[in-house]
């Protein structure tokens, strides 16, 4: 799509708004280019705390997804496709650590699973000892972005709507058969897109983390920790490493993107 | 009986039952909101009825505290929409019902591509959905329900989203495989009751109201709705030796009705191409009825007059010399060949 000037089609003062807004958030990804330190770029991340926090991220995010993926399909499906009292309520629940500031969700997870949080008993009984683990990183990751593929993959559900699902009943599948072979492969994008928004917002995420898992190296300090760590002892480490995320954000949203033509495109031709 | 049907649903204001035999076609003809698709949906579950009982060849569909899963049902369903599932091919589609009832992947695809040929789309296999055009995905949601061996299968308005250049070719094939098959079809179009069904029944307001083989209902039809439906006009009255007193008086002569007993209550059926409107009264013996006009209605190329339950179809430079409106007076004249004469109970 082209848009020359003078056939712009929005008026001009909001093109202007619009234009210093943009500005607002490209300038401050510029200014981490420009202060990046070139000649040791290669050096700074490569150094053992910084491989360290990038491996631990991707792994913990990755299990994070997965987890959002196994508990955040059958979420949505009930949120989608049934009707119970209470239902709106538990929505809003269950989206909430979208609005939570992450720091709250942290001590939340705190007094549930930690040393004497509510489900003391029960780890105990077994031995689980989860505060201040990789696990508990996973814990806070997955508490942060399973709404993010809830949201999106239960607004698809009902954009599809029950009209293939109907027809393929009355051919004679059950409702195992259905969800397989139908309702999820119409919703695949939606579900990728999800699943990718999930990633990101694991990999981004720091305050649950600190507070719930600690910051442990090699353990627990996830790439923003140590970004953030960083930030005091060795600025240049800490903006080389912001940069490396940057690019991986970048990626994702790309990735998101993609899926998310995709998912336009099947929607359009399901009319 | 194959299928045994009566279910009400108070809060749609339905309120049905009927019968229908194993290899026979029903059509279930009714204005918009009559209660056809409810109707549909609650024989294929995918709606609850209040109450009521149905069974499909000894199998219990819904009753008190019991309702078959739709699934489980052996009941197909073809709606407006071909909605061929867009993610898969033309030949997976069709092999859908039989993979969905436990056949392997290669005997699906071959009663797949058995339908297929059966709907003169064998062509399409590897075709996607999005690539076809109206007809075209019709066609293969017609293989694609078909395959699926269904007992009953439910067709709503499965021609009401086509072109009118493509409905032909899909009635006639529709002709074809639905001959001897056990089958409800949901129209509005008369002409898809005549060529696809051995019996009508019509509906208004979630009731049965009329209920028939085709040609008797629509022919002859017992009640002015009914009537508007088949595109006719009628007038009850009693049988007299030159024809009908009709119920506001007037005589009139009407050609055949031998078999009719004078004094029994007839029904008389003309069609409103076949009346001729003027004035005053029209010089000659012809049947000459004074009319009210209530409505005038452009249609296309004609203009209709409606007079109560008469309606007469006119061309626009005849009502614009009439200059009739709704609450003036006219004249409707007929032949007495042109009206049909039965008797009104069925």
């Amino acid at each position: 799509m082209k848009h020359s000037p003078g056939h712009a089609r929005v008026p001009l003062w909001v093109l202007a708004i619009a234009t210093v807004g943009a500005l607002f958030v490209v300038l401050p990804l510029v200014a981490i280019v420009v202060r990046v330190n070139w000649g040791q770029f290669i050096p700074l991340i490569t150094s053992e705390s910084s491989v360290d926090a990038l491996l631990l991220s991707l792994r913990t995010s990755a299990v994070a997804t997965v987890l959002c993926v196994v508990f955040g399909v059958p979420m949505a499906l009930v949120l989608a496709r049934t009707a119970f009292p209470g239902q709106r309520i538990l929505r809003a629940l269950v989206l909430l650590p979208l609005v939570l500031p992450p720091v709250v969700g942290g001590i939340a997870l705190l007094y549930t699973f930690g040393r004497q949080g509510l489900l003391k008993e029960p780890m105990n009984l077994f031995g689980i000892q989860i505060a201040f683990s990789t696990t508990a990183v996973i814990l806070a990751q997955t508490f942060v972005a399973l709404p993010f593929l809830v949201l999106s993959l239960e607004g698809a559900l009902r954009t599809v709507g029950t009209r293939y699902e109907a027809v393929a009943a009355t051919l004679g599948a059950g409702p195992t058969t259905v969800l397989r072979r139908v309702t999820l492969p119409l919703v695949l994008p939606a579900l990728v897109s999800g699943a990718v928004l999930s990633f990101a917002r694991a990999l981004g995420e720091f305050g649950a983390t600190l507070t719930f898992a600690g910051s442990l190296q090699g353990v627990t300090r996830t790439l923003p920790l140590e970004i953030y760590l960083q930030r005091e002892s060795d600025p240049d480490a800490a903006v080389a490493l912001a940069l490396v995320l940057v690019a991986v954000a970048i990626l994702v949203v790309g990735l998101a993107n993609q899926a998310g033509v995709r998912g336009r495109f099947s929607a359009g031709s399901l009319s | 009986m194959t299928l045994t049907f009566s279910a009400a649903l108070p809060q749609r204001r339905f309120d049905v039952s009927f019968t229908l035999r194993h290899g026979e076609t029903l059509a279930v003809l009714g204005p918009n909101g009559a209660g056809k698709s409810t109707l549909v949906n609650l024989i294929a579950g995918l709606l609850a009825p209040a109450s009521g009982h149905a069974e499909l060849e000894g199998e219990v569909l819904f009753g008190p505290g019991v309702s078959t899963p739709p699934h489980a049902r052996n009941v197909a369903l073809l709606a407006q929409d071909a909605l061929l599932f867009p993610h898969l091919s033309v030949l997976e589609n069709v092999a859908f019902g039989p993979r969905s009832s436990g056949a392997s992947r290669r005997t699906a695809r071959s009663t797949a591509r058995t339908w297929l040929a059966e709907v003169g789309a064998a062509g399409f296999e590897h075709r996607r959905p999005g690539e076809l055009s109206g007809g075209e995905a019709q066609r293969i949601a017609v293989a694609r329900a078909l395959a699926a061996e269904p007992r009953l299968l439910l067709l709503d308005e499965p021609m009401a989203a086509l072109d009118v250049a493509v409905a032909p070719a899909l009635r006639s094939m529709l002709r074809r495989v639905l001959a001897h098959r056990t089958a409800i079809i949901v129209t509005h179009d008369v002409l898809d009751a005549f060529s696809l069904a051995d019996r009508v029944i019509v509906l208004d307001g979630g009731r049965i109201v009329d209920d028939g083989p085709t040609r008797s209902v629509l022919e002859q039809p017992r009640d002015p709705f009914t009537a508007g439906i088949a595109g006719l006009s009628v007038l009850h009255g009693i049988r007299t030796a030159e024809g009908l007193r009709t119920t506001d008086g007037d005589e009139l002569r009407i050609a055949g009705g031998e078999d009719l007993e004078p004094g029994s209550a007839c029904t008389l059926a003309i069609r409103p191409s076949s009346i001729r409107v003027s004035a005053s009264r029209p010089a000659g013996a012809g049947n000459a009825l004074r009319v009210g006009i209530s409505d005038v209605e452009p249609r296309g190329d004609l203009v209709r007059l409606r007079a109560g339950a008469l309606a007469a179809d006119v061309t626009p430079a005849t009502a614009a010399d009439l200059d009739l409106g709704a609450g003036s007076t006219a004249w409707f004249a007929f032949r007495a060949e042109d009206a049909v004469l039965y008797s009104a109970t069925r």
